[in-house]
């Protein structure tokens, strides 16, 4: 908050009033929308919502497929992206500077990945896994293109914590004769662990809010996956049916979304006390 | 093996993976236009504007109305949006107390990433009911404009909050120096200054905005159509996409492949416009 | 409760001590009593009391960390927009305690003006840089904010070189310029009093230079507080020095006086030891 001296002019009450007038209405719609659901949902969750098959096309029963299907799309999602995005963001940081037109080139590249309609990397997702390389409709077909959807996330903030590492210890760790690889495993991955850690939570986050990608990639069925090959339908898509081809699934669809913001919290309360920590003392275990 | 061939080798493979992590973006062009290839092929461009209606099956491919759709959503959840957005941030930035500020700014963060068909299912739930006493049938092109609002307008939020901060403080202590107030700062030292990064969180979202498919896809109504008023149902691009590559088939297909790729140079537009725009903002000045 | 402050603490006057012409009266322009600052726990300096002899240069000096911004700052209430800070005191300008709630700070602002370390003007045109205050303090009229632009120019020497650039932005010019430019900026206000924390240390020598010779001209027509690390240049230019060090981890009024005695004859060891340069 930026306090600043007031001389309570006229333009200036306008302005006062007109930002409170739309910082209200914003605090509304949104208090609104997640009243809406906590009430409606909240009566819907019990242990056997979570753990028990939808049934009746989803008007009865539970979510358990879905929340299985969600972890698994997210765990293999995370092993693929990973290390892509681990070993990339180590290249970028530590072998290039803004400067080269190699660097920039894959700044640029991945920018533009980031930006791609959900829907579009849906298609991809759908001519190149599920029909290419002839996965099916499948969770496997599902992680990866969530991996492509969430790597550029992972390296731009893996990056970050990497070059925000001071110079000194690189060239303290070269003075004393380190190899570059004992400098990166040993010194500097270890300082950006949480920074690390912090990256992969917020791809989680974002993953775990993919609807259309999804679609056409891991399927729509909505029974227990046995495999990863088997096709799968994740929690958000799981919202999805049943408010629109389901009539009268709406209060499972409102206890589906209260689940999906729920469990978004912990990860978004996560994130915060993460990140503060790292701000208040990266570098302080060292 | 010696360190140092150790090291050459590191050298080789983090470069590989760092190539990889951009070989999804030629991967995802290529197989869009493959896919594309066969109606771009057959049908002049001038078939998307000029036919009768959207028939793919029958050869019709009256894109228009859909382009238009997604248009109209994107440009009225900006409209909407972007003053709600930044005079949020203003208030708690300048006007609001601490505390207030604090709270909403969590209230915010944790907005953002609430997924878009959380959005989409209340507003069938609750905003075209809403719509529809007022006007039939109520999933409209202002219910998608409403929902589509909601969607980007915590990001925009943050990030006019996040360019504010960002204003050289020494400025503003020397403005309060020289006397000046609140209004006169706010409006002559931080809003200019603001003016470039605003720009292209604007710009970064409205290409998110014309990317949204389910939330609009719930609301909209899905009829093909140019629509009359705010009130008459439409359907977009992206939501056509989802909608119908169900079932389509061969040509019909290839066209909502075709629809993906030119949704895929518009965003990849923006984000060129943008990213000059850091470039020169960077040399001026 | 005097205002006048007694200038006992002064020792005699020496013997080629000229006071500047056109003033006869000695008077403190701005008279601060007991004031202290303190961030939350973290005390900035303690108590302290010091009048600011009117339209005569009054020098701060010691070194970095003792407070001397901070004391700045507090004058002109720039410490109301930080957060946690805390002031105590008192200080009077003009019989008007400037620390009530009660004071106009805008006029307060036009009144006492201040000039920063790292010259800052506005990014946009040089006219724009002073038609913001200007018209933020009333003026309106055209032909009056271009004469009182071209005055406060001259005053500080830059009409020559920017009078036909006025609509260029201010921060193309050099360093030096810039700061001229602040000055004039706060000139054109028609202040009484101006508080430079540290004007020149951003500056290299030349600039510096011409900055210092701008404030031994501007002697005589307005109050003058400089805080200044540069001993050789407290010697050039000032009238009296007050002189901080540190004491128990936050800063201290050590000594005041004439800027000869200072230099040449002070009383406290500490002050010795500083202006001889042992302890820079």
């Amino acid at each position: 908050m930026i306090r600043l001296p007031t001389n309570h002019s006229f333009p200036d009450r306008l302005l006062k009033l007109f930002s409170w007038f739309c910082g209200l209405l914003l605090l509304f719609f949104f208090i609104y929308l997640f009243l809406d659901i906590a009430r409606q949902g909240l009566s819907q969750i019990t242990f056997n919502f979570l753990t028990t098959d939808p049934m009746n096309a989803g008007r009865a029963g539970g979510i358990a497929p879905m929340l299985v299907s969600t972890l698994l799309l997210l765990t293999l999602c995370l092993l693929v992206s990973l290390p892509i995005g681990i070993a990339s963001a180590i290249y970028l940081a530590e072998y290039t500077d803004e400067t080269q037109w190699f660097a920039r080139i894959i700044q640029t590249n991945l920018n533009v990945l980031a930006s791609v309609p959900s829907i579009v990397m849906g298609l991809f997702g759908y001519a190149f896994f599920v029909v290419a390389l002839g996965l099916g409709f499948s969770i496997l077909a599902g992680a990866l293109t969530l991996a492509c959807m969430v790597l550029p996330l992972l390296i731009r903030n893996i990056e970050d914590s990497l070059r925000n590492i001071p110079d000194e210890y690189r060239i303290n760790a070269t003075a004393l004769g380190l190899s570059r690889y004992r400098t990166i495993f040993q010194i500097l991955l270890p300082m950006a662990a949480r920074g690390i850690l912090l990256a992969v939570i917020l791809s989680i986050g974002r993953a775990m809010a993919e609807t259309a990608a999804l679609l056409y990639t891991s399927g729509y069925v909505s029974r227990m996956p046995e495999s990863i090959l088997d096709s799968g339908r994740s929690l958000s898509v799981h919202i999805f049916d049943l408010s629109m081809n389901v009539p009268g699934g709406e209060q499972n669809a409102y206890a589906s979304a209260f689940t999906l913001i729920v469990l978004l919290l912990m990860i978004n309360i996560t994130t915060l006390s993460l990140s503060r920590k790292i701000q208040k003392g990266a570098f302080s275990e060292h | 093996m010696s360190p140092l061939t150790r090291d050459r080798y590191l050298h080789y493979v983090l470069k590989f993976f760092a190539c990889v992590s951009i070989l999804s973006l030629f991967f995802i062009i290529f197989f869009l236009v493959t896919e594309s290839w066969a109606i771009i092929e057959s049908t002049p461009a001038s078939k998307y504007i000029l036919d009768d209606a959207w028939h793919p099956t029958d050869g019709e491919f009256f894109l228009l109305p859909m382009i238009v759709g997604s248009l109209f959503v994107m440009i009225g959840a900006m409209l909407l949006s972007i003053p709600v957005g930044i005079f949020t941030a203003v208030l708690w930035q300048f006007y609001a107390p601490a505390w207030f500020s604090s709270i909403l700014e969590r209230i915010v963060e944790v907005l953002s990433g609430i997924p878009s068909v959380v959005y989409g299912f209340w507003g069938i739930m609750i905003i075209v009911p809403l719509l529809a006493k007022f006007q039939a049938p109520g999933t409209s092109l202002l219910a998608g404009i409403i929902v589509l609002t909601l969607i980007v307008l915590p990001t925009i939020t943050l990030v006019a909050n996040s360019v504010f901060q960002q204003v050289n403080k020494l400025h503003i202590q020397n403005a309060i120096a020289l006397g000046l107030s609140r209004f006169t700062i706010i409006r002559h030292i931080i809003f200019p200054q603001a003016k470039r990064g605003l720009l292209t969180g604007v710009i970064l979202q409205a290409g998110r905005a014309i990317g949204e498919t389910l939330a609009v896809l719930m609301v909209c109504g899905n009829v093909v159509q140019i629509p009359g008023s705010v009130f008459e149902p439409v359907r977009t691009l992206t939501s056509n996409i989802a909608l119908e590559m169900a079932y389509a088939m061969d040509i019909h297909r290839s066209a909502l492949f075709l629809s993906g790729l030119v949704l895929m140079l518009v965003v990849f537009m923006l984000i060129l416009m943008t990213e000059r725009m850091k470039f020169t903002s960077d040399n001026s000045l | 409760m005097s205002i006048s402050t007694t200038h006992s603490h002064l020792k005699a006057v020496p013997e080629n001590y000229k006071s500047p012409p056109g003033i006869d009266k000695l008077s403190a322009y701005i008279n601060i009593e007991n004031l202290s600052l303190s961030y939350g726990k973290q005390t900035v300096f303690e108590p302290l009391s010091l009048p600011i002899y009117q339209n005569h240069i009054n020098a701060l000096i010691g070194p970095s960390g003792c407070g001397k911004s901070s004391l700045l700052n507090t004058i002109v209430r720039l410490t109301d927009y930080q957060n946690n800070a805390n002031v105590k005191g008192q200080i009077h300008v003009n019989s008007e305690n400037v620390l009530d709630d009660s004071t106009d700070l805008i006029s307060l602002r036009q009144n006492i003006g201040m000039i920063f370390q790292k010259p800052m003007p506005f990014p946009m045109s040089i006219r724009k840089n002073f038609e913001l205050p200007l018209k933020e303090h009333g003026v309106k009229n055209k032909d009056e904010l271009e004469y009182k632009i071209e005055a406060a120019l001259k005053d500080v020497g830059l009409w020559d070189e920017v009078s036909n650039r006025l609509h260029q932005s201010a921060t193309q010019l050099s360093g030096g310029q810039q700061q001229r430019l602040c000055i004039a900026r706060i000139l054109a206000l028609q202040p009484k009093a101006l508080l430079m924390d540290e004007p020149c240390s951003a500056l290299d020598p030349i600039a510096t230079k011409v900055i210092e010779e701008l404030i031994l001209n501007l002697k005589g027509k307005y109050t003058i507080l400089i805080v200044t690390h540069n001993l050789s240049q407290a010697k050039r230019v000032a009238d009296y020095v007050a002189f901080m060090w540190y004491h128990q981890g936050h800063g201290k009024l050590i000594e005041h006086n004439y800027a000869d005695v200072i230099f040449n004859n002070p009383s406290n060891p500490i002050t010795t030891a500083y202006v001889q340069g042992l302890t820079e």
